[in-house]
């Protein structure tokens, strides 16, 4: 059972490599080449763990979509508190994107997963309570990676509100807005023109640094591959087989991209 | 907070912090010369010379740092009888090897984009005036083309170089003990996670500072002629 859709993805990798040389996306290569395809066949069998890979693929996707939501909200909620005039929302702000910029991400996931509940316990041992706190790895990592994004994703609104032309701005006052209303009004939808790209460039960095919620045991891509690669003693084939899956998911993201910023910037004349 | 582990640790800090600033530097520097090769490359009108470059940085900017550095690290297990053949076992059985020809040639793929902007945004009146002059090929590269490159792409290398000092911590997974090795293996001696863990953060958050200010050193220094205040 395991090994069907294997071999279709076996197929596909292959027969992706050989329509280009013979037109066609299947067919048997000529007689004196069928050692070699057999050798390539060979390498590439994940004898049964391709499915595993491929599940893996999924949940990497679902951390990075959970992530990347979070760190949608937050970078807005930051961008907007670091535009304000009220000091401490700024300053605070301005701390959240400099402390978390500059500190890799694997020290904040091993900070959060093992960190987090030892403080919960000691602050519960302070009032006298004895609390034992086991973090999901998927939430962790997905708040985690979220949390270090959304300081990413704050840079990106930032540019996008300033990029929105003043005068803009200034009509919106004119008409009788309030500054909320502008905001919501002129400031939010136009800004968003502006921030594709660079939200574009945030998920794709997001979508590499999952990989490392692998460190806390979560089966996803990464992980899947690793226990494939210690069962079948195969680690170069498990690894280039889920890196290859890893530029999928970033070959389709790209085009995805190129749609949005398209679609975003149907309104706007081109000279 | 356990203060007295976070101070009992230190000197392994030491040790841990001299380790990652070296495989910081070590592929930095060999990823720099390497980056403006592939980069030259990548402009380059010859499909044979830009392909090769194109597919070697979309693999490694399309592609975690994670999987390849266990690509390399573990992956070249099932090519150690070739590899021992060639002489080259000696070299990818130790970890250090590994974690460095990843960070170098995953540097040398981000970097090397980089540079790409940079030359792709050389005014094209500095290079007729290199050609006037009657430079041409490597010449006009090496007096006009990269130094003016570099200047356009500093900021952004800036930024690469603190990326990269970051990624070293991933070399901790491959049991080198940098500064994130150190504290993995303190903490789980000691179960002072969040101590060690924020300390090891600080750590970094300094390094990474550091690391800016010498680059903005620098960037003030190749656009010394530049700025109209001639400090």
């Amino acid at each position: 059972m395991q090994g069907i859709p294997l071999q279709a993805v076996l197929t596909f990798f292959v027969g992706a490599g050989h329509s280009r040389a013979g037109g066609r996306a299947f067919h048997l290569p000529p007689a004196h080449q069928t050692k070699e395809f057999f050798k390539v066949i060979e390498f590439l069998d994940l004898e049964g763990y391709g499915m595993l890979l491929l599940k893996g693929a999924r949940l990497t996707l679902a951390v990075g979509v959970v992530s990347m939501v979070i760190a949608l909200f937050l970078g807005l909620v930051a961008a907007l508190c670091k535009l304000s005039r009220f000091k401490l929302l700024s300053v605070s702000a301005e701390l959240y994107t400099t402390v978390i910029r500059g500190v890799p991400e694997l020290v904040l996931i091993l900070l959060v997963y093992y960190g987090g509940p030892t403080v919960v316990q000691d602050v519960a041992a302070l009032w006298g309570k004895d609390l034992y706190v086991d973090l999901n790895p998927f939430f962790a990592g997905s708040v985690t990676i979220g949390f270090i994004y959304g300081a990413f994703a704050t840079e990106v609104y930032r540019g996008a509100f300033l990029a929105v032309p003043k005068g803009e701005l200034e009509a919106g006052r004119a008409c009788g807005m309030s500054p909320w209303l502008t905001v919501r009004r002129i400031h939010l939808p136009q800004m968003w023109r502006f921030a594709i790209p660079g939200l574009g460039n945030v998920w794709m960095v997001l979508i590499k640094a999952t990989a490392l919620i692998s460190i806390i045991q979560l089966p996803e891509l990464m992980r899947s591959a690793d226990v494939a690669a210690r069962s079948i003693r195969k680690p170069f084939s498990c690894f280039f087989i889920a890196s290859l899956l890893y530029l999928g998911i970033t070959i389709l993201s790209l085009v995805f991209q190129q749609w949005a910023e398209k679609r975003a910037d149907r309104g706007v004349r081109r000279e | 907070m356990d203060i007295d582990v976070i101070l009992d640790t230190l000197p392994k800090f030491w040790d841990g912090a001299v380790i990652t600033i070296e495989m910081t530097a070590i592929s930095v520097t060999i990823g720099f010369f390497l980056a403006i090769l592939v980069a030259v490359m990548r402009t380059s009108k010859s499909p044979l010379l830009w392909m090769p470059s194109y597919g070697f940085t979309f693999y490694f900017r399309g592609t975690p740092l994670l999987v390849q550095l266990f690509l390399i690290y573990y992956g070249s297990g099932q090519f150690q009888e070739f590899l021992s053949n060639v002489g080259l076992w000696t070299f990818f059985k130790e970890a250090w090897f590994c974690a460095l020809l990843t960070l170098t040639l995953n540097t040398t793929a981000y970097s090397a984009e980089i540079f790409r902007g940079g030359i792709q945004g050389v005014t094209f009146g500095e290079i007729e005036a290199g050609r006037a002059y009657g430079m041409s090929g490597v010449k006009l590269y090496r007096r006009i083309i990269i130094p003016s490159a570099l200047r356009i792409a500093w900021p952004a290398y800036t930024n690469e170089v603190v990326f990269l000092l970051q990624a070293t911590s991933l070399v901790s997974i491959i049991t080198l003990m940098d500064l994130t090795g150190v504290a993995r293996v303190a903490s789980a001696r000691t179960f002072a996670f969040y101590e060690l863990f924020l300390t090891v953060a600080l750590i970094y958050l300094v390094l990474v500072y550091v690391i800016i200010f010498v680059f903005k050193r620098i960037e003030r220094r190749i656009n010394a002629h530049l700025s109209s205040n001639a400090a």
